[in-house]
Formats: structure tokens, sequence, C-alpha cells
């Protein structure tokens, strides 16, 4: 964007100005869109076993989701409103096929793990949800924030969910045996159980849960 | 906005060219390295019968394709026993390249049987161990895995398996190292000389370690122990006559 253009019609919104910021920090907390959105529960489910591969995930949800608001946004004006929705598909759908391309390529192993939920990323209501509400009707630095706002609002929620479930459904923390070395301090006869429970969706389902009563009694949001 | 129906095709076209091109140009260019990386996880898991899979961590992809060419030679055999150098085009056969998923789907005297040989470094008489794949299907999808034998042909080395989509922290877990080691050491003929295999037991928790034919079970995925133990009796019966070929000593080549 260059500033002198700008300048003739009126003063530039700043870089990151307030309501930039706003895009960005909104579905973080306030506007979640796990915790108050409900959306994108299926694959919260899924990947949140442990830590690495969440994180894998989450990093692949940023990447598809910024770049889908961009490419909508920067052709909100050629697209087809008739057609609109499958146009946006099959953007997702090639971001997410790169993706897992990529993968295939570099990280062989998450790719064995992981391709499964990376192609269900085109399933996530949050990117379609994000193109639909937000990247046709705005400008491509706006969509871009609020992509990558988003995605991390998405992001930080199941890294902590992934957090909980890997520390006491496996006693690890990205593959680090933690309940193993608080054992080891306290001699032979001390043993930290793991708890099968969190392994299995189920366990999702409840840290989810607390994380959401936590969460909206600190807010006080309410649904109508 | 409403746009005319002549727009919304030569949109449409121009989207689906674009978008393919992109696609299958990334397919092209990353084709060789996923290629590379497919063949890796291949050696890994051959090598992973016989070694301990953090020491196979700690190597860098270089090392183990080195290792696992001055280590292990390979040859394929058929249901007979019988050494087969040709495929039915006549093509120079690679163990490595035979697909095992792929045979699966033939009937057992059809498909082709690679065998992986563990040997000391640079020697290939002074064998160590005789790696065997096996295929089958699990509860949700197909698993697989390598055993190795002992050069007595019967006791087992070690195994390594894996899967597609075992439930996580049930079935899943085939592939972890303390499930995987109670293999190490059985046996998969009895004293008779009869082919009995390993079985995973119903239930976890038991000591099995005087019966060379049963192994601790996985409590919560008695469908996935259940695939592991067919998978182990069909595979081994199929490679059954090119064990007992190897043991008596003479080792046939397939007259084509």
């Amino acid at each position: 964007m260059s500033t002198e253009t700008a300048e003739v019609k009126k003063p530039s919104e700043a870089l990151l100005s307030k309501r930039r910021k706003k895009l960005i920090s909104d579905p973080l907390v306030d506007d979640n869109p796990i915790t108050i959105q409900v959306l994108g529960i299926c694959s919260a489910l899924a990947v949140t076993t442990q830590m690495q591969p969440t994180m894998v995930m989450a990093l692949s949800v940023i990447f598809v989701m910024v770049m889908a608001n961009l490419t909508i946004s920067l052709m909100r004006n050629t697209i087809p409103s008739r057609v609109r929705i499958i146009v946006q598909l099959a953007i997702v759908a090639s971001l997410v096929t790169l993706v897992n391309e990529v993968l295939k390529a570099f990280a062989f192993d998450m790719y064995k793990e992981l391709s499964v939920f990376i192609g269900l990323i085109i399933t996530n209501c949050i990117v379609m949800g994000r193109l639909e509400a937000f990247a046709l009707g705005n400008k491509p630095y706006d969509s871009i924030l609020d992509g990558f706002g988003s995605a991390l609002g998405y992001s930080w929620i199941i890294l902590a969910v992934a957090f909980f479930r890997e520390l006491w459904g496996s006693g690890s923390v990205f593959g680090y045996p933690v309940f193993d070395n608080i054992s080891g301090l306290f001699g032979d006869d001390f043993s930290l159980a793991t708890n099968g429970l969190m392994v299995s969706p189920v366990g999702a389902f409840i840290i989810l849960g607390l994380i959401i009563w936590v969460q909206r009694t600190k807010t006080g949001y309410v649904e109508h | 906005m409403q746009q005319s129906n002549g727009y919304i095709i030569t949109f449409s076209v121009i989207l689906t060219v674009v978008l393919g091109l992109l696609l299958s140009g990334t397919s092209e260019l990353l084709g060789p390295i996923q290629k590379k990386a497919e063949e890796l996880d291949t050696k890994k898991q051959i090598l992973g019968a016989v070694m301990a899979a953090e020491e196979l961590n700690r190597m860098e992809s270089e090392q183990v394709i080195n290792y696992y060419e001055t280590r292990i030679s390979s040859k394929v055999v058929n249901i007979n026993g019988e050494e087969v150098e040709q495929d039915e085009e006549g093509n120079q056969l690679v163990a490595e390249n035979v697909n095992i998923a792929k045979n699966y789907k033939r009937s057992p005297e059809d498909r082709l049987y690679p065998v992986f040989i563990y040997h000391a470094e640079g020697n290939e008489e002074d064998v160590q161990s005789i790696i065997l794949p096996v295929y089958g299907n699990g509860l949700w999808d197909e698993i697989w895995g390598y055993v190795a034998l002992q050069t007595d042909l019967n006791t087992i080395e070690g195994v390594t398996f894996a899967h597609a989509a075992e439930t996580p922290g049930l079935g899943a877990r085939i592939t972890s190292g303390d499930v995987q080691a109670r293999y190490r050491g059985k046996e998969i003929f009895n004293e008779a000389g009869e082919l009995e295999a390993v079985r995973m037991q119903k239930g976890e928790g038991k000591d099995y370690s005087a019966d060379p034919h049963k192994v601790d079970g996985l409590s919560g995925a008695t469908i996935t122990a259940e695939g592991v133990n067919k998978m182990l009796e069909r595979y081994l019966s199929h490679y059954k006559s090119y064990l007992e070929r190897k043991r008596t000593g003479d080792a046939p080549v397939a007259l084509n």
C-alpha cells in the first residue's frame, strides 16, 4: 500500500490501528471461534491427544485461513455471487492440498499422523465462515488480520486442550515425560497414573467444557 | 450484483485452470522429495524390527540410508519360497518397491513376498536376522509391520507394527515400543515343528513369559489385537515354505 495515494484521499489508517488490533484480538477471547461461536469442534476433538500434531494442525489452519482470506478478498469484486460458495471451497481445498503435499515432502511422520485431519480443514466451519462473513466484503489487509485473528483464537484453544490431554492422558508435554520425571523425584514407590479418559475424545469434551465455563464466568458472556 | 451466465462460466473455467495448474505444478515439484521421504520411512520401518526406536530416531536420514545399504540385502520370493527375480512383465523386481498392500488384494498364491536380510556390515554371508513384512486389517483400517527372525528362523528378534487409523491410546498402542518388546524371544514354530505363530491374548497385565507362543494383550483393543494375530499367522504361513527351504539349506531359484 503506497502512502502517497492514500494521503490525497484521506489520512491512511495506521498499520495496526485500534480497529485493526481488534480484528486480531476479538477472536482470541470475546468472540472465540471455538468457545463462543462453537465452530470447528470436530478437529478440536480429533487432533488434540498430543501437543506436537496439534501444533502442526494449528500452523496449518493459520496458513490456510490467512491465505484463503487474502485470496478471496483480492478476488471479491470479480467473484460471481451465485457461485461464491463453490469458489471459496475451491480456493480452500487447493490451499489445504498444498499444505498436505508440503507436509508429505518435508515432514513425512507428521503427514502420516495428520493427513486425514489436514484434509478436514476444508470442512472446518471457521474457514468458510470467515470467508463468507468478512473476506467477501473487506480489503485484503484487513482480511489477513481477520483470518490470522480467528485462526489464532482457534489455535490457542486446541493447544490448551492438547496440553491438558497430553499431560493427564499420556503424562507428557510435547513428548517430554513429565510424570516420569516427577515420580523420579520421590523415589521408586511413587508413581503418577495417567487417565485413559483423556486420550479418548470424551476427554476433549470435558476440557473444552471447563475452558468455556472459566471463560464465560470471567467475561460474563451469556447465550441468548 | 447479478452476473450473466457467460461471465460465471468463464470465471469458473479460469479458476479451475489456474488452481489445476497450481496443484499439478506443486505435485510435480514435490513428487521426487515425497518419494524419497516415503522410501526413507519404509527403510526406517524395516530397520525398526531389528533396532531400538530411540537409536533409529537419533540417526539422520543420510545415516539411515547408509546403514540400510550396508546392512540390509533383499530379495523377493513366491508362496513356494522360490526366489523370483522378474515380475510378469519381465521387469527386474526390487523388494523395497514391492507394494505389500497391493499384493494383499491378490490371492496368497499370486502374491510377491519380499524378504529383507539383516547381515553384518558389508558381508552378506554373515546373516544376523531375516525380516519379513506382514499386512492385515485392524479395527478401522489396515495395519502392517515387520517381523525379524533370528538365524534359527524360529525365535523372534523383534517386531515393528504400524497402523493407518487405529484408536489412539487403545489399538494405536501396537506402535509403542513396550508392546512390541513383548514379542522379543517368542517362537513361531512349536516343538513338533508346526507353525503356531504368536498370539496376543485377551486382557492385559498377565505374565506369559513361560509360553513361547503367547504375549500379553491390549486392554480395550481386542479387535486390533485379533487383527495383529491374524496378520502374523497368515503372513508367517505364507512365508513358511521359504523358511523351511532356508532351514534345510537349499536356496532354490525359480525357473521362469
